[in-house]
């Protein structure tokens, strides 16, 4: 292989990995809560779709990103009220949001698809050229470079502020932080609020910037990935980031062994990012009993009813 | 003047009170469901469907009609088999997720048996076809079950990602080496010999599935209530460590209990890929792993609730069909409806989860 064609899977990566990053840090914040959720698929695929029927309407991209934010959140809302107010179980919950996100999705996008939009513009830093065939890697659009200081931004919102204190208070021990004078239900709120935006800005870069298209079903597992993925970074948000770009590279790589010719199905070449995610998250991603948070042991246990 | 006292006899007000809540309880099911189709209505409106005119398509071309309700059936033989599928694990606390991909290796593992034993005769190569469709989905299941016992991984996502590599896995090749010269534009394998379809009744599609469905549900009630097996999945399922120190094998009951499971699955592939399509097809589920799910859970992974659930969702499935056709609705407006049921049911806690 070549530098250029190792340079284009890095970019790759990187591009594909974004919307991936997004869903992992939005899970984390909600795991962190004490809330598992499956449904980041259907928040993902709501994302898509309605930032790309913004978009194709407005014509406005980020009028599409804004607005597919708040959709995810008031969609994740509703998951929040039932496993909060309702005490349903969680897994069956976010399966059932998931079909649900995929329905509603489909029925929204069903008048957009094969629809043309301008999406997300790649930003040409200043000087960039110097690098040469490197500056492949920086030509990305604004929500990929956003990757890493918002992953910052979370981890230092969980692990350096008091309401991330508290957030995570309440996922190791809601009675505790009832003692302790918190409302773990209000917290578990704004925690699925900020995790359905994260979701649905990873769909919407999917569909904004990554294909600019919509279909059906688009997110094909990213979700669910995501969520896999939050085990391997161990319920931290910068080790998602790692988790993200491995994702994303086994996408790229895939992509490049196609486009090179390789002598294989390309269905067989889609299979690596789930067979490595999953062989990644076996190595390396174990949950230890202390990293887990204590709120989602029953979950992590099979005893959650 | 003296206080009038009623002395209430505190037993006979609490029969009262559980007679009436037998008395309310389908009445509140029934309330729920008109909820989710309330909701469903306000979807279709926003649309730009009218749904009266929906509802009542559906319901004409479903309970209506004859050929309609051979539909129904058809329909819910994989449906009760899936919902089985996830029903017996979940009695052992585990969340089997993976229906869909077990469906379709168990699909993918009786189409070699019936493209390569294609001199066997039909009493010899269905139920051929059937362990190997069994294999296939058991198999399929080990694999999240062993990483589940091990500790390593947990059920629920293992399952939901192989999904997608169990469906690539029929692309590769249904694209590939099976590709059928004769249809030349429809990735799929070739058509199975005659010997290789299961048999279909009263000129329908209803087929000799609806066996294997009776059978599943009756199995999975008197294993779960009559033996020593049912006695200790239950055991697992409510309280796992009381059941490890009471010397349960939990993991040899996670992997047995998840590639039973899986098998089941690989069944329903089977009865499709030989009943309904005579070949291998990448559209040999249309989504009958996740309806099934939905159903075992909105019937509390009990028996016999889920032979009627598994009824009304079947008749929601061709409805959608029929929507797509009568009302050029995407299909995936009954999944709407469908997930909306569950969450309302869920919400409503009229769903007491067995074990």
């Amino acid at each position: 292989m070549t530098t250029a064609v190792i340079i284009g899977i890095l970019a790759g990566a990187i591009a594909s990995g974004a919307s991936v990053l997004y869903a992992s840090l939005g899970e984390v914040i909600g795991e962190r809560a004490g809330v598992v959720n499956l449904g980041v698929e259907g928040q993902m695929l709501v994302g898509a779709s309605v930032g790309f029927v913004v978009t194709a309407i407005t014509g406005n991209v980020v009028a599409g990103i804004v607005v597919a934010a708040l959709a995810g959140g008031c969609f994740n809302l509703v998951f929040a009220a039932l496993v909060i107010q309702r005490r349903t179980n969680q897994l069956a919950t976010g399966v059932a949001m998931w079909i649900l996100g995929a329905g509603l999705s489909t029925l929204l996008g069903s008048r957009f698809v094969g629809s043309h939009i301008n999406g997300l513009p790649e930003i040409e830093l200043p000087g960039v050229a110097i690098l040469g065939p490197l500056a492949q890697i920086l030509r990305q659009d604004i929500l990929v470079y956003l990757m890493v200081p918002l992953a910052l931004v979370v981890f230092l919102a969980l692990f350096r502020t008091r309401w991330g204190l508290r957030l995570r208070a309440v996922g190791e021990d809601r009675t505790a932080a009832v003692a302790a004078g918190l409302n773990p239900s209000a917290i578990q709120y704004q925690a699925l609020a900020i995790a359905g935006m994260f979701g649905a800005v990873g769909g919407a870069q999917l569909a904004l910037s990554f294909t600019r298209t919509w279909q059906d079903g688009m997110t094909a597992g990213r979700g669910f990935l995501a969520v896999v993925i939050v085990i391997f970074a161990l319920w931290h948000p910068l080790r998602t980031i790692v988790g993200a770009l491995l994702f994303g590279g086994s996408v790229a790589l895939g992509l490049a062994l196609q486009v090179r010719g390789a002598q294989t199905s390309p269905f067989l070449l889609d299979m690596l990012p789930y067979l490595l995610t999953l062989i990644v998250v076996l190595i390396w991603g174990r949950p230890k009993a202390f990293t887990v948070p204590m709120g989602l042991k029953a979950v992590f246990e099979g005893t959650a009813r | 003047m003296a206080d009038v006292h009623v002395v209430r006899n505190p037993l006979a007000d609490a029969f009262r009170r559980e007679r009436l809540q037998n008395l309310a309880a389908p009445l509140k099911w029934a309330a729920w469901i008109a909820l989710a189709f309330g909701i469903f209505s306000v979807i279709l409106l926003a649309y730009g469907r009218d749904p009266v005119q929906a509802y009542s398509d559906i319901f004409n071309n479903t309970l209506a009609s004859s050929y309609g309700m051979s539909e129904v059936i058809t329909k819910m033989i994989p449906l009760v088999i899936m919902a089985v599928a996830v029903a017996l694990p979940a009695r052992l606390g585990l969340v089997n997720v993976g229906g869909e991909g077990q469906l379709y290796m168990g699909g993918l593992f009786a189409s070699w048996g019936a493209l390569t034993f294609t001199h066997l005769p039909a009493w010899l190569l269905l139920p051929f076809m059937g362990l190997l469709g069994f294999a296939g989905g058991a198999l399929w299941a080990a694999i999240p079950a062993f990483l589940r016992a091990k500790g390593w991984l947990l059920e629920v996502f293992s399952t939901l990602v192989l999904n997608y590599v169990a469906i690539l896995a029929i692309e590769v090749i249904v694209f590939g080496p099976w590709r059928d010269p004769a249809s030349a534009n429809y990735p799929q394998s070739a058509q199975f010999v005659a010997a290789g379809w299961l048999p279909t009744f009263f000129g329908t599609r209803i087929h000799l599935g609806i066996a294997i469905a009776v059978v599943a549900v009756t199995i999975f009630y008197f294993v779960l209530k009559r033996t020593r097996w049912g006695l200790e999945i239950r055991a697992i399922g409510g309280n796992p460590e009381a059941a490890r120190r009471n010397g349960i094998p939990i993991g040899w009951y996670i992997v047995l209990v998840l590639a039973v499971a899986g098998g089941l699955a690989g069944l329903a592939g089977m009865a499709e890929a030989s009943a309904v399509y005579h070949r291998l097809s990448p559209g040999l589920s249309s989504g009958y792993g996740f309806v099934g799910f939905l159903v075992s859970w909105l019937a509390g992974h009990r028996p016999w609730a889920i032979i009627a659930v598994a009824f009304l969702m079947a008749v929601l499935i061709t409805g959608g069909d029929i929507l797509q056709i009568s009302q050029g609705l995407p299909y995936a407006a009954v999944n709407v409806l469908m997930a909306l049921i569950l969450l309302v049911v869920l919400a409503g806690r009229t769903v007491r989860v067995a074990r």
